[in-house]
């Protein structure tokens, strides 16, 4: 019978922590970065021009259908050959999440926006908007508010998928977690203890998500029945 | 006196539907117009081809002597924003009123005049206030459009519309929703600004209203034009057996 | 772009590839349908009446919902021989995280499938003598799976996607393949395009069916 030992793992939380705080950092500037491109895909894909639509369109659908790993190895050993840069790990993973959480990004826009009557186009057309004016105005500022939990969702899962940049050895709370594992020879402590840290982490930001719900439901808007 | 609208030959098909057949139609300076007919006639249809919520195939249409559009080897060319320039001299009052319901009444109503026409705020707001006055809803300027009823929400709809300083105003079956206790107060707004001289052109299933306000009753049938004339005549002594026809069966539950 | 493109260099291996993508169909599959499975118990006692049943299955929905895959599967190779002193292997730590994973979602779309059923067809069995038992099985089930249909086939894209990451512990799958080719050639970047371009062309008519069902059964997740 195995005796688990928690005093290794816990007396080094701190390499922990540095794990855990260079995961929210990548995570903040995927979102960061990834919600404006995200927008900027969803209006291109609903472009009347047809090649801009069919590039964002392909976009969209490329980064939502390879699985991330890939995308990551892709970044990271493919094109800094391609285009002889010098490529981190941190860069590669804010590059690979940032545009593929767009991609996801990009459908929730564009949900969003068609989930908004027809009627508010027509009622904004009959006073002369033109299309740039009408989005602004009218259409996304009712948009944003129903998709507050497709977003909140979206980025839970992106917070979850973070864990892949520990395979091109970014320092993440998932690297720092085998790192440890290794130091201490005692993998059964470190990885339950990184497992429960991912484990609340989400907790919390799924509890402050269906905070949000509640409160949009109270004022009229949201999706919460 | 040039006609206020002036539409020749007009023509709008979706896909194979032919909906439009060659409108030819005038309406003059403070004239009202109604259009009548069954479902599927293309009075709506029409209706819409005047402020180019949809665009003819063929056919013209000229606002106030100004022809909309620009002729290309034949057929007409619109640009949008010769569209939306348009849109601020003829407005549309819809069936389901599609205020913003995120802005305030009177946030509403200034809406069009501070984007579109680029009014300052204060000019817009007193501008709001005016209209808003004019249809008998001032005191509800800060409120939300959910608070308001249904003929209140259609009031705040026309007077968004005139708060661009039109030159016609269109009303799509603008009382079609609205429970029948609320009808009567968006019409007697219409009738007060029909008299006040606006030109505007109906459509709408109130026969009464098409009566008593109405200088002109149109018709329409399968895309044309059937009868057009004075209420008293179009209504009272239709020509054709399909008007005939169509009255009848909206006097059907009538008091007795 | 200055690189000379040479996509001999990987199609030479044709057979390592081989290797890696039946690993991925065979992982893929095994888990899609214990996944599946192991949802349709978990959901059916998530919803059931009794304490004892539906509070342990939300717990495990909520945990294995919460918790990065990879995380499990580590979790699974390294941690749990350590208490049960068996081996793991790559395969099975693979499948333990991906499949428990795919159960807790899976639990939650079975739930929320049966939950849409309105409450006039309960009555409509239950009026015509029905225990719940039967009106589960010939009348909510029935109409709640078709509109199960496009957030299961997402999740199945999920699966499919997921089973990149039993590369992280060596499993021979597709990825895990390239990055030996990448690592024999040194072509890195062919390895890895053909790779993104075969996930793209196997996923994409499965992504273009659950447009399909979403369009005539409803939404997806």
């Amino acid at each position: 019978m195995h005796v688990w030992d928690f005093y290794a793992t816990l007396s080094d939380i701190d390499f922990l922590m540095i794990g855990l705080w260079n995961t929210l950092r990548v995570f903040a500037l995927a979102l960061f970065f990834g919600i404006p491109l995200g927008l900027f895909l969803a209006l291109g894909r609903m472009s009347k021009i047809p090649i801009i639509s069919q590039i964002c369109s392909f976009i969209i659908e490329f980064f939502r259908t390879t699985p991330p790993l890939v995308q990551l190895f892709w970044f990271f050993f493919a094109l800094p050959i391609l285009i002889s840069v010098q490529m981190t790990p941190f860069v590669a993973s804010v590059l690979t999440f940032s545009i593929q959480s767009s991609a996801f990004f990009a459908e929730i826009f564009r949900g969003g926006i068609n989930s908004i009557d027809k009627g508010q186009w027509e009622a904004a057309k009959a006073i002369g908007m033109d299309r740039p004016d009408c989005l602004r105005r009218i259409i996304l500022p009712q948009a944003v508010k129903r998709m507050i939990p497709a977003f909140a969702e979206r980025s839970i899962e992106l917070l979850k998928t973070t864990t892949l940049i520990s395979t091109v050895s970014y320092a993440d709370l998932m690297f720092q977690a085998n790192e440890l594992a290794s130091k201490t020879f005692r993998p059964l402590e470190v990885y339950t203890v990184v497992a429960m840290m991912y484990f609340f982490l989400i907790l919390i930001f799924s509890q402050i998500t269906i905070l949000l719900e509640y409160r949009l439901a109270r004022t009229g808007e949201g999706t919460l029945r | 006196m040039q006609p206020a609208v002036k539409i020749h030959n007009l023509h709008k098909s979706f896909k194979e539907l032919h909906v439009l057949r060659g409108i030819d139609l005038d309406v003059q300076q403070g004239e009202a117009v109604v259009l009548l007919g069954s479902s599927g006639s293309g009075k709506s249809t029409l209706l819409r081809c005047i402020n180019f919520m949809e665009e003819p195939n063929e056919g013209q249409v000229r606002i106030n002597g100004d022809l909309i559009g620009t002729e290309r080897s034949g057929r007409m060319v619109y640009r949008e924003s010769e569209l939306c320039k348009l849109r601020t001299r003829v407005g549309m009052v819809f069936q389901h009123f599609n205020l913003f319901p995120h802005k305030t009444v009177l946030e509403n109503v200034m809406e069009g005049q501070l984007v579109v026409l680029g009014r300052s705020k204060a000019e817009a707001s007193e501008k709001a206030m005016l209209q808003l006055a004019r249809v008998g809803l001032a005191e509800k300027a800060p409120e939300y459009p959910a608070r308001l009823s249904g003929g209140q929400k259609q009031r705040v709809a026309i007077a968004r519309a005139l708060a661009m300083d039109p030159e016609v105003m269109l009303f799509d079956e603008v009382t079609s929703a609205l429970d029948p206790e609320l009808v009567g107060e968006v019409l007697k707004t219409m009738r007060q600004l029909a008299e006040e001289g606006m030109t505007m052109v109906c459509v709408t299933h109130e026969i009464g209203f098409a009566y008593h306000v109405a200088n002109k009753v149109c018709f329409l049938n399968e895309g044309k034009i059937l009868e057009q004339g004075p209420p008293q005549q179009v209504l009272k002594n239709p020509k054709t057996d399909r008007v005939r026809e169509f009255l009848e069966g909206h006097s059907l539950f009538k008091l007795p | 772009m200055q690189h000379n493109w040479n996509f001999s260099s990987v199609f030479a291996y044709w057979d390592v590839l081989l290797i890696g993508l039946s690993g991925t169909v065979k992982l893929f599959a095994i888990t899609c349908i214990a996944g599946l499975i192991g949802g349709l118990v978990i959901g059916i006692l998530r919803y059931s009446k009794n304490r004892w049943m539906s509070y342990p299955a939300r717990l495990y929905v909520e945990v294995f919902r919460n918790t990065p895959v990879l995380v499990q599967i580590i979790w699974f190779f390294f941690a749990m021989p350590v208490v049960i002193g068996v081996e793991i292997s790559a395969f099975m730590a693979a499948f333990l995280g991906i499949t428990l994973n795919t159960a807790a979602f899976s639990a939650e779309v079975f739930r929320g499938g049966i939950q849409s059923i309105e409450r006039e067809q309960w009555e409509a069995g239950k009026a015509i003598g029905m225990n719940y038992g039967t009106t589960m099985r010939r009348i909510i089930l029935p109409q709640a799976l078709k509109r199960m249909l496009p957030p299961l086939t997402s999740r199945g894209i999920e699966v499919f996607k997921m089973s990149t990451l039993a590369s992280v512990v060596a499993y021979p799958e597709t990825l895990q393949q390239a990055k030996l080719i990448a690592s024999y050639e040194y072509n890195p970047i062919e390895a890895y395009t053909i790779v993104a371009l075969m996930f793209f062309l196997v996923l994409l008519p499965m992504v273009q069916l659950t447009y399909l069902l979403e369009r005539r059964f409803g939404k997806a997740d």
